[in-house]
């Protein structure tokens, strides 16, 4: 597999999450020649999402990608870590579906892609202020785009 | 007029009583309560029976809006846009808890009871609501039509 090629080559150390799916740890300047060498086993991009560590972390952010590998039937998670205004590469060029799956995580945590063909808002209006997943966020703050009948009710 | 066979009534309540049976309804469906809605409207519990069954899909021919499902603020301008698409008189009813109050999601994102951006005549509590709750809000909703002053006039 091209699991162990990749610990060699990047001397990643492999982290045994709950669930069961092994998860590395990469250094940004990493990502995309990692992210290169594991499509050769694993094909499908499934996800890519991010969480914030506000306050918890030295790095606010967190890139999680999980892939899958359809032949060697199993999954992998790699999570990058990403300090507030920090690019991170894109791999749109690799998987076409990063595109959009990037673009959501700019629209909810302000996380910019470098290199990224399109890079606008995909989920949220282009008149909204802000990223609502980050959590210095305020949960309930809406954004209206009409006046309201009744504006006590946002 | 021994043996003649006739009603008296005011056009307002013939009216009333017209417009109470001919309910065209525009689905206005987002979420899990459409499922809800579409039962409803099928065989089992039939909405046709309540003179609601034809569902028009422009707002122009419909005079009831059936707003089913979350709204959220990205969504609000096309659902007022839609209401003030349609001809008086016209009718709305809030299917569903997300309609009423935003529901469980009481976040960013969705609009806390429809009522913020359009006039609401029937609420139907319920996540989903059942069918029964539906046809309830229904009958409620003719009754309403039937009794409020009619709007019309003879000018074309
Ligand atoms: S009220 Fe419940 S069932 Fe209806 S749209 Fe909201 S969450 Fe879905």
């Amino acid at each position: 597999m091209v699991l162990e090629e990749v610990e060699r080559e990047f001397s990643l150390g492999k982290k045994d999450a709950a669930d069961g799916i092994p998860t590395y740890y990469c250094p940004g300047e990493n990502l995309f020649p990692l992210m290169e060498k594991l499509k050769k086993d694993f094909e499908v991009l499934l996800d890519i999402t991010a969480v914030d560590y506000l306050g918890k972390k030295e790095k606010r952010f967190e890139v999680v990608y999980h892939l899958l590998s359809l032949s060697g039937k199993m999954r992998v998670r790699v999570k990058v870590e990403v300090g507030e205004g920090e690019k991170i590469a894109t791999l749109s060029s690799l998987w076409k579906n990063a595109n959009w799956l990037e673009r959501e995580v700019y629209d909810m945590f302000g996380i910019e892609f470098e290199g990224h063909p399109d890079l606008r808002r995909i989920l949220l209006y282009p008149e909204f202020e802000g990223h609502p997943l980050r959590k210095d966020y305020p949960l309930k703050k809406s954004q209206p785009r009409i006046k309201l009948l009744r504006p006590e009710r946002k | 007029m021994k043996g003649e066979n006739f009603v008296t009534t005011t056009v307002e309540s013939l009216i009333g009583w017209a417009r109470k049976y001919s309910i065209f309804q525009y689905p206005f469906v987002t979420a899990c309560c459409g499922m809800e809605y579409m039962a409803a409207a099928a065989s089992h519990f039939d909405i046709d029976r309540f003179g609601a069954g034809l569902t028009r899909f422009t707002p122009r021919q419909a005079d009831v809006l059936f707003v089913v499902g979350t709204i959220s603020h990205k969504l609000a301008p096309v659902l007022r846009r839609v209401y003030e698409q349609m001809t008086e008189p016209k009718w709305v009813v809030a299917f569903g808890t997300c309609t009423v109050t935003g529901g469980l999601y009481d976040n960013y994102a969705t609009v806390q009871g429809i009522d913020a951006i359009i006039p609401v005549d029937i609420y139907i509590p319920g996540c989903p609501p059942r069918p029964e709750t539906v046809l309830d809000a229904l009958i409620k909703l003719q009754e309403k039509i039937r009794k409020e002053k009619q709007k019309w006039s003879l000018r074309k």
